[in-house]
Order: structure tokens, then C-alpha cells, then sequence
């Protein structure tokens, strides 16, 4: 197998951002004459497996064991690991989750196999794979590029669609890998959802949101002014939460929430990208930032290099006239 | 309980950014620097862990030029009690492999019971350091921190999952951590503990006398990324653009 998309799970489903690497995977697979297939581990393999056979793959694998019941970073780099080395993997291709990131660097420590992780696209260039990764709050990005395979490579939410990973029929095999109990080192406990606000941001039409450029708590309520005027939902980046100035429930982005609303204000947000994968959805984009370097205008439909607390209360005043 | 802390120097959110002359790599000229945003939490929660369980030993290291004692300084003002300094020259090493084989040499007859780091470094965001170093030195881990608890040999970590989902996780020691920014309020540096910190050691390691093996990942060409979209800047004084503003509302996006 030349290139095996690993198969995250989601509530007994592909994760989406698993499908957005198949797509990556047939991308670079048709270009360089490369073999495709998945793999998913664990509890819930089965059905993963049956659902990603309906896709353009060569085959599709699966690894089940006690050990692998309920995800580890131990037992889960330890499955992958053996896959690539049993089924002479030359790419592991993955959506750049918040598990992918726990326990793919396992993998790469384990086989001592380079990680290139979080790309936002691939293009090839003299029958290898070069991928593109954003750097430096995602004000560069850089070219990335293995020495050799095996390798590992993770993409962005949202740098392939799920939309263009093709149909097709898969057969699907059991991996002849085990894991044993006494890989898995840690013990893990049910996932559980802390308060949950009243506020569903997802439906709301105008979002006005708030970054780390409003400076102080003392100035929020001019934001509440603002979207009150404009009949929108508040909400921010993580730094906001963090204070403990808004609720959790607020926060958009890869810990937060995902909206898409017709209009995204974003006020004084940088636009890392940790914020910018919960928003970029949006209809359209008006972001105000005093540094005119900020990465979240090269998304913004609408950009105005000023400062948040001159432009809010006389936009405000405006609106209310 | 013996804790190593890995910081990193990089440029900070707010810094100017530019590519140097050359373009093959940013103006460090421009650039402020300071502690990575998330290794400042995992520095705290070093030091509100030797503060839980009756003492024990901070400390920090860092990879990086000359310039990068000022976070070893800072970190020891705080409250670490000394700082190992891994000298390099030049841009710095990018390959995550290196890097962790670097610091698990220089870190391995430590004998730490806990190795804690920020998830990822605002610079090249690779976020893949401190688990690379668990694996290489045998020692289990978890990403995404956002609470730790020792108990009896063991720590219990809360994990941030994705959409606002959490999960208890239990560990042997020793392990490493890679910590989530918020879980704490990092504290200042008292007017003590920057006099204090100018008596505490920075043990100085040359890169060159560690074995970081070879390279199997490069990062080249940096550039100044293409926008996505068709920018419309709207330029002038504060009023001629909430005017103009307030008309986009009304007849481009529709919302009034």
C-alpha cells in the first residue's frame, strides 16, 4: 500500500476531516500513480470499514484488539505503527485532529519516521509529494518535503473538500496486527461536555466576535453595544475565554465552535488558524485589526486597519442613528 | 517531583514580521521576541505542581541562539529554579525529529517526573516536541492539557477533545505533557525573584556535542502566502470608514 489514509471516528462515523485526506490521498494517489487505502482501529473498525468501502480505495483495512476498545495514544500509535511496517506503507495520510495530533508523533518517535504535520495543501514536484504548511501565525507558509519514506503527513481542517473524496468499492481486509494490553499505559474515562450555554452560535445570522485586541475586560460592553445594534450573537477567540471574560460556549474555533453565518465580524482577532477553522465557512467576512499584517484579513471579504475601540462605539452610533 | 519545562523563543503575536534580505528566512533584526504563549502555561503549571505536592525542582530548558537566555532569565524570575540553554547558531533546526532527539539527550540522565511543553510554538507550529520526546525516553503522554493531578505515582490529566469535549486520562510517572494555553494564570516575576533569578545556573549544552541524528524533514521556501479572497480594504479616517462600512451592510451584505 503506498499511501493509507488513517480513518478517524466520530460518534460511530468517518470523521469529515478523515474523508478531506482520502480526497488529499486520490489528489496526490492520481498524479504519482500511488495505491490508496485506509485503515481504522479500534471499537467501531467494522463500521468505518463498511462505510469507507463505498470509496475510490485500493482496500480498506482494520485493526481490533481489547487493548484498542477505547482510543490511546499508546495502543493507537502502536496499531498504526505495525500497519506501516506490515503493509510496507510509504505515506500515512491524516486530518490534522486533536487526536491525530496526540498520537501520530508516537508513530514517528516509534519508527523514527519524519511527521509533517498540519499542511494546507500538496502540490508534486519530480515524482514526490510537496506539501505547503502555514508558519508564523499563518502570516508565511513554507514548503515541506520528506527526505524518505515511510512518512508521515497530516492535513488542515478543511484544506481538501470531503465533497471530492470518490466513490468507488473497497474491499475491506482485518489487518494481521495485535496490540497487547500492556502497551496501553494509561487509563482513560468517559468524555463528558462541561456547562453548556443557552446560545446555539451555529443558527445565529451575524456573529460579532471579539480577540485579544480589545485589550481589557472593561471594554467588552462597547462589543455588547455593537451587537445589539446589528441584532447579532457574540462570540471569540479562545484568548477571551481564557480570561474568563465570555463563557466557553462562545469560543469559536478547533476547540470552540464552527458557525457560518452570513456576516462574521471579527474585531481585534488575529486569525490564527485554531480560530479561523471554526469561521471560514462564513458567507462573509468583515475584520477589523490594527495590525494591517493580520492574517485573518487574507480571509476577510471586508478589512479595515484600525483600531477596534475607535471604530466599535462610532460604528455603533452610526447604526443606531 | 523533578519537572523539566521546554520553552521556546519565538517572535511574538503582535511583532513585526518580514522576510529577510536574503528570503530564505525572517528579519530577526524587527523581530520581538518572547516566551511561546502555551510554554509559559505548561511553566506555570511546573511550578503550581512542585507547590501542590511539597516541593521539588523547575527547570527550564530551551533550544536556540545566544538570545534566547532572556526566557531562561525570565523563566527563573518566575519561580524555575535553574535553566538548561541547548546552543545553536543560525535560523535554528526545523526538523521535529532532531529537535526532540536533541533535548531527550540532553534530558535523559535528569531522571525527570515530568516533562511538560506547550502543545505547539507560534513560530513553526510543528506541536509535535514533547510527545516525540515521551516516546523517546519510554515515557507515556497526553496532548491538550488543560488540568493536571498527582497522585501516588500516577497524574491525572484532563484533555481537551475537539467541540468542547473533555476526558480524564491516568498515567504512570514519568511522563510528558503537552499543555493547553488557559489552563492556568501565569504569574508575574516579583521584584525578587528578578534579583534571585541573576544567582540561579544556566547550564550551557553546544548543540554540537549532542546527537541529534539526521534531518528527514526540511522546511523551505517561505513566503508571503497568497490571499483567499478579494480584500476589499477600506482605507481613510475612522468616520469615512464606518461610512462606507455601514453602506456595505446595507446594500453588499444585506443585514440592515
Amino acid at each position: 500500500m503506498d499511501i493509507l489514509v488513517y480513518l478517524e471516528n466520530n460518534n460511530g462515523k468517518i470523521h469529515r476531516i478523515s474523508l478531506e485526506a482520502v480526497a488529499a490521498a486520490q489528489s496526490v494517489g492520481s498524479e504519482l500513480g500511488l495505491t490508496i487505502g485506509a485503515v481504522a482501529i479500534g471499537d467501531g473498525a467494522e463500521a468505518l470499514a463498511s462505510e469507507a468501502s463505498g470509496l475510490d480505495l485500493a482496500e480498506v483495512l482494520t485493526v481490533s484488539a481489547d487493548s484498542l476498545a477505547s482510543y490511546s495514544a499508546d495502543g493507537y500509535s502502536a496499531a498504526l505503527a505495525k500497519v506501516i511496517e506490515s503493509e510496507s506503507v510509504q505515506y500515512l495520510f491524516a486530518g490534522h485532529s486533536y487526536q491525530v495530533r496526540d498520537f501520530i508523533p508516537r508513530v514517528s518517535a516509534k519508527l523514527g519516521i519524519p511527521f509533517l504535520g498540519d499542511n494546507i495543501a500538496v502540490r508534486t514536484d519530480g515524482g514526490s509529494p510537496v506539501f505547503t504548511k502555514q508558519v508564523f501565525h499563518a502570516k508565511l507558509a513554507a514548503d515541506v518535503t520528506a527526505s524518505s519514506t515511510p512518512c508521515l503527513v497530516s492535513f488542515q481542517s478543511a484544506a481538501f473538500s470531503s465533497d471530492d473524496a470518490a466513490s468507488g468499492n473497497a474491499n475491506v481486509r482485518a489487518a494481521d496486527v495485535s496490540v497487547s494490553a500492556d502497551e496501553v499505559r494509561t487509563s482513560s474515562e468517559d468524555p463528558f461536555q462541561e456547562a453548556e450555554g443557552g446560545v446555539d452560535l451555529s443558527s445565529a445570522d451575524i456573529i460579532v466576535a471579539v480577540g485579544r485586541g480589545i485589550g481589557k475586560e472593561e471594554n467588552l460592553p462597547m462589543v455588547q453595544d455593537l451587537a445589539d445594534a446589528l441584532g447579532a450573537e457574540l462570540a471569540s477567540s479562545r484568548p477571551i475565554v481564557d480570561s474568563g471574560w465570555y463563557e466557553p460556549f462562545r469560543q469559536i474555533g478547533s476547540s470552540g465552535q464552527t458557525v457560518a453565518p452570513k456576516l462574521y465580524i471579527a474585531l481585534g482577532i488575529s486569525g490564527a488558524i485554531q480560530h479561523v477553522v471554526g469561521m471560514k465557512g462564513s458567507k462573509n467576512v468583515i475584520a477589523i485589526n490594527k495590525d494591517p499584517d493580520a492574517p485573518i484579513f487574507e480571509i476577510a471579504d471586508y478589512g479595515i486597519v484600525s483600531d477596534i475601540l475607535e471604530i466599535i462605539p462610532k460604528l455603533t452610533d452610526k447604526l443606531q442613528e | 517531583m523533578k519537572i523539566a519545562v521546554l520553552i521556546k523563543q519565538v517572535p511574538g503575536s503582535d511583532s513585526p514580521l518580514r522576510m529577510n534580505p536574503g528570503g530564505d528566512w525572517i528579519d530577526e533584526n524587527v523581530v520581538a521576541f518572547e516566551m511561546n504563549e502555551s510554554d509559559s502555561y505548561a511553566l506555570e503549571e511546573a511550578m503550581q505542581i512542585t507547590e501542590r505536592t511539597g516541593g521539588g525542582e523547575v527547570v527550564a530548558v530551551c533550544m536556540g541562539a545566544d538570545r534566547v537566555q532572556k526566557i531562561i532569565r525570565e523563566a527563573l524570575a518566575k519561580g524555575a529554579d535553574r535553566g538548561i540553554h541547548i546552543k545553536e547558531d543560525g535560523k535554528g533546526e526545523a526538523d521535529p525529529l532532531v529537535i526532540a532527539k536533541l533535548l531527550s539527550e540532553a534530558l535523559k540522565d535528569e531522571n525527570f517526573d515530568l516533562v511538560l511543553s506547550g502543545l505547539q510554538s507560534d513560530d513553526l507550529g510543528m506541536g509535535q516536541t514533547g510527545v516525540l520526546i515521551g516516546g523517546m525516553l519510554g515515557m507515556p503522554t497526553a496532548t491538550l492539557v488543560m488540568a493536571t493531578e498527582i497522585q501516588d505515582g500516577n497524574i491525572r490529566v484532563k484533555r481537551e477533545l475537539e467541540a468542547g469535549w473533555f476526558q480524564w486520562v491516568t498515567m504512570h510517572l514519568p511522563a510528558s505533557l503537552a499543555i493547553q494555553s488557559g489552563l492556568n494564570q501565569p504569574r508575574y516575576p516579583s521584584l525578587k525573584g528578578i534579583m534571585g533569578a541573576k544567582k540561579k545556573e544556566i547550564k550551557v549544552i553546544e548543540k554540537s556535542a549532542l546527537n541529534g541524528g539526521e534531518s528527514k524533514q526540511s522546511l523551505t521556501n517561505l513566503h508571503i502566502p497568497q490571499a483567499e479572497k478579494q480584500t476589499e480594504m477600506i482605507s481613510g479616517e475612522a468616520d469615512a470608514a464606518v461610512t462606507r462600512l455601514v453602506e456595505v451592510l446595507k446594500s453588499e451584505i444585506r443585514v440592515l
